[in-house]
Formats: C-alpha cells, sequence, structure tokens
C-alpha cells in the first residue's frame, strides 16, 4: 500500500514533472527563475497551495459535483460537473488569498519579495492543472494528496534548478538574440531531457 | 481590411510580429506547448483561444465602468471560466475525439496569462470594439507560434501533417527514422527556443541575461 504512494509520488516528482513534462506553470516559471532567493520562495508556495487545493478540490468534486454526487442530498440524477472550472478556480483563488495572508503575517520578508507574484499563483496553470489531472485520472482522497505535495515538489525541483542555471549563466557569453527567453527555452528543453531519464523507475 | 480603422488594424497586427504574446510578452506559455505534437490540436486550440480572448475582451470591456477596482480579478475570472465552460461544452458535443486529446489543456484557458493580461492591460482601458480586435490579435499571435511549433514537431517528429503522410516511404527504406525526441515534451522546449530566437534576429529585440 506505502509502495503505491511512494511510486505515485516519484511519479509525479521526477518522471511526469508537471513543468518539465506537462508544461504547467511556465510563466512564472519564466518569469522568477532568475534569483534564486525568489524561486525557492515561490516555489515553497506553490508546494503548498497545491497541497491544499488538491485534497479541497477533490472533495468539491466529489461530494458536489460529480454526476450523482448529490445522492446524499437526494438529488441521484443530478450531473454539475461541467461546474468544475469555475468552483476550482474559485477555491484556488481563496486559498492564494489565505497563503498571502499568512505569509504577509509570519514571513514580511519572503512577501514583499515575492511581491505581484503571489497573486499569480491563483492564474498558475500549475495549481488549476494538478486539480484537473486529478478528475481525469480517478484518484481517490489519498492519492490526492500525494499528487498534489508530489506535483509541487516537482514544481520546487525544477525552478530552482534553473534559477542556479541562470545564475551561471550570467558570466557565459550567449548571442544576443538568443538572451532572456531563448536560451531559457533551450535549456528547459535539455533539464526535461535530463528527468526523462528518470522514466521506467517503478517502486 | 477596409472594414477597419487604422487604429483597429494597428491593434490586430502588433501582436502578430512585434509585440507577440509568447516571443515578446512571455505570457501563455503554459498551455501552449502541450497541444502541439500534432497540427491539428494546435489549430483548434487556436480557435478556441481566439473565442475565449475575444469574447472575454469585449464583456469585460463592455463592464468595465461597471467593476468595482478591488474585486475586479475575481469579476474577470468568472467571465473568462464561464466561456471556457462554454467551449469545453461545444467541444465536447461536437468534436468529442478532439476534446479528448486536448484533455485538461482546454480548461487551463482560464488561467492562461494571455487571458487574464489582455484584460488587465487592455480591455478595462479600451471601448469594447478595440477590445475586441485586440483579443483577436493576441488570440492569432499566440495561435501562428503554436501553430509553427507544432508543423515542426509534426513533420519531424511522426512524419505526417494534419494527419497525412509527407515524407515518402522511400525515405523510410532508405534508412530515414522518425524523431522520437520531438514528440516528447523536450522537442517542445527547444524547438520554441529556436523560434523565439528567429524571431528575436527579426525584430531585433535584445533582452539582459
Amino acid at each position: 500500500m506505502l509502495e503505491h504512494y511512494l511510486s505515485l509520488a516519484v511519479k509525479a516528482i521526477f518522471v511526469e514533472n508537471i513543468l518539465l513534462a506537462y508544461f504547467l506553470g511556465m510563466c512564472s516559471f519564466l518569469a522568477i527563475s532568475k534569483k534564486v532567493e525568489t524561486s525557492i520562495g515561490l516555489g515553497l508556495a506553490v508546494v503548498f497551495v497545491l497541497s491544499i487545493t488538491a485534497p479541497v478540490n477533490w472533495l468539491l468534486h466529489t461530494y458536489l459535483l460529480k454526476e450523482g454526487a448529490l445522492s446524499w442530498a437526494g438529488l441521484p440524477d443530478l450531473d454539475l460537473s461541467y461546474l468544475n472550472f469555475i468552483v476550482f478556480i474559485a477555491t484556488i483563488a481563496a486559498m492564494v488569498q489565505l497563503v498571502e495572508m499568512i505569509m504577509d503575517r509570519f514571513a514580511p520578508a519572503l512577501y514583499l519579495s515575492l511581491g505581484i507574484f503571489l497573486p499569480l499563483i491563483a492564474v498558475n496553470c500549475a495549481i488549476l492543472g494538478g486539480s484537473l489531472f486529478l478528475v481525469e485520472r480517478n484518484y481517490n482522497l489519498a492519492e490526492s494528496v500525494v499528487f498534489g505535495f508530489g506535483s509541487g515538489i516537482g514544481f520546487f525541483l525544477a525552478i530552482t534548478t534553473m534559477a542556479a542555471i541562470r545564475h551561471r549563466l550570467r558570466y557565459s557569453n550567449v548571442p544576443p538574440a538568443l538572451r532572456g527567453l531563448g536560451i531559457t527555452m533551450l535549456l528547459t528543453g535539455l533539464l526535461s531531457m535530463t528527468f526523462m531519464a528518470f522514466s521506467g523507475i517503478d517502486l | 481590411m477596409g472594414l477597419l480603422s487604422k487604429k483597429s488594424q494597428q491593434v490586430l497586427k502588433d501582436p502578430l510580429m512585434s509585440n507577440n504574446p509568447i516571443a515578446f510578452q512571455v505570457l501563455g506559455i503554459c498551455s501552449a506547448l502541450a497541444v502541439t505534437v500534432k497540427m491539428d490540436t494546435a489549430i483548434v486550440m487556436t480557435l478556441a483561444v481566439i473565442f475565449v480572448l475575444a469574447m472575454s475582451n469585449t464583456i469585460i470591456s463592455a463592464m468595465r465602468n461597471y467593476i468595482p477596482g478591488r474585486v475586479r480579478i475575481i469579476v474577470m475570472l468568472s467571465v473568462i471560466a464561464s466561456l471556457v465552460i462554454l467551449t469545453d461544452q461545444v467541444l465536447r458535443a461536437y468534436a468529442y475525439d478532439m476534446s479528448k486529446q486536448l484533455s485538461v489543456f482546454v480548461g487551463l484557458i482560464i488561467t492562461n496569462c494571455i487571458v487574464l493580461g489582455r484584460a488587465e492591460a487592455f480591455a478595462l482601458q479600451n471601448t469594447p470594439g478595440k477590445a475586441f480586435w485586440d483579443g483577436v490579435g493576441n488570440a492569432l499571435g499566440y495561435g501562428i507560434i503554436l501553430i509553427a511549433v507544432s508543423f515542426f514537431r509534426e513533420i519531424l517528429g511522426s512524419g505526417t501533417l494534419l494527419g497525412l503522410q509527407i515524407i515518402p516511404q522511400a525515405f523510410y527504406n532508405a534508412g530515414y527514422e522518425n524523431m522520437g525526441l520531438m514528440v516528447l515534451s523536450p522537442g517542445a522546449f527547444i524547438i520554441l527556443g529556436l523560434i523565439i530566437w528567429v524571431q528575436r534576429l527579426i525584430t531585433k529585440v535584445e533582452e539582459e541575461a
């Protein structure tokens, strides 16, 4: 039983890294990965938000929105799953607001350095994507907690690695037109290739 | 183009090349790459984004004087989410296979930074007419990159275009092989990196490393 969850976590972190294999969360990845400190901050925020929103959205989907989910309320024929998107995004926005308030109170320095990008987590594709994958893959509650946490860690790992590489990149002579976005995309490609080496690992 | 005023033409044309949302503004890359393994999915995605972006820009611009500043994000998100639900339901009803292939990425149009970005940066300050063309222009700029990436990935990765065999069988007999890398995710990153490189060589935009 434990192996199953461990294998799911490894899969979410390495093999099917949400950023490098599914391209989710690229916007903030590209914008934030210029500095190591801020990318660690954003990475942690994503881990936190994703581990909360994944199970919350799972509960909402299973007990409110799924076909026949409202049978406990005497409405067995109701299928509200078309409301998935709007409910998920509202939950995420509320959770981000909460994280923002907690961070402002307990880690003001981090709060200031993340600046505009914290509210942008609400529209970070990785967060919504995580919730949508749960539904598509029919995970149960425990699996969705593991999946949410694992995907967050995967994002954290990718963004800090990239920030470290970009830090070194300042000392190299990149062709002018390739500087910034271009070289970052090429590097992401290489990084994604190295992560593919993990595929085939099965615990 | 006689239908459009000079200003609207500008608004429509700018995002296609010099101010391209993906290559220049670095927006909307999230959902851009996952649907580019095959060209047909990229085209459907482009159409969906054109619809959502043009409509959301128009609607938000029409409501701009009634939206209180403090809750504007949530108002914009609900407009966008409703439009995406509509798109998703239409795809499910009339192109079920396609909607299965696009899987979660139709839903992810909600969090596509282009949509919210244009709403915030353009629709809130401009009239609905102009906002509509801005939406179409930006969605087309996004679509051009999407289709370009999928063109290279499909032809190099599977030897086909829109499902039709392009690389002749004789090549395969002579030992040519499809590039497996292009079908996998690194292919998308590398192709996009190269496209951005070429685009910046043409527009002569440079940024600090």
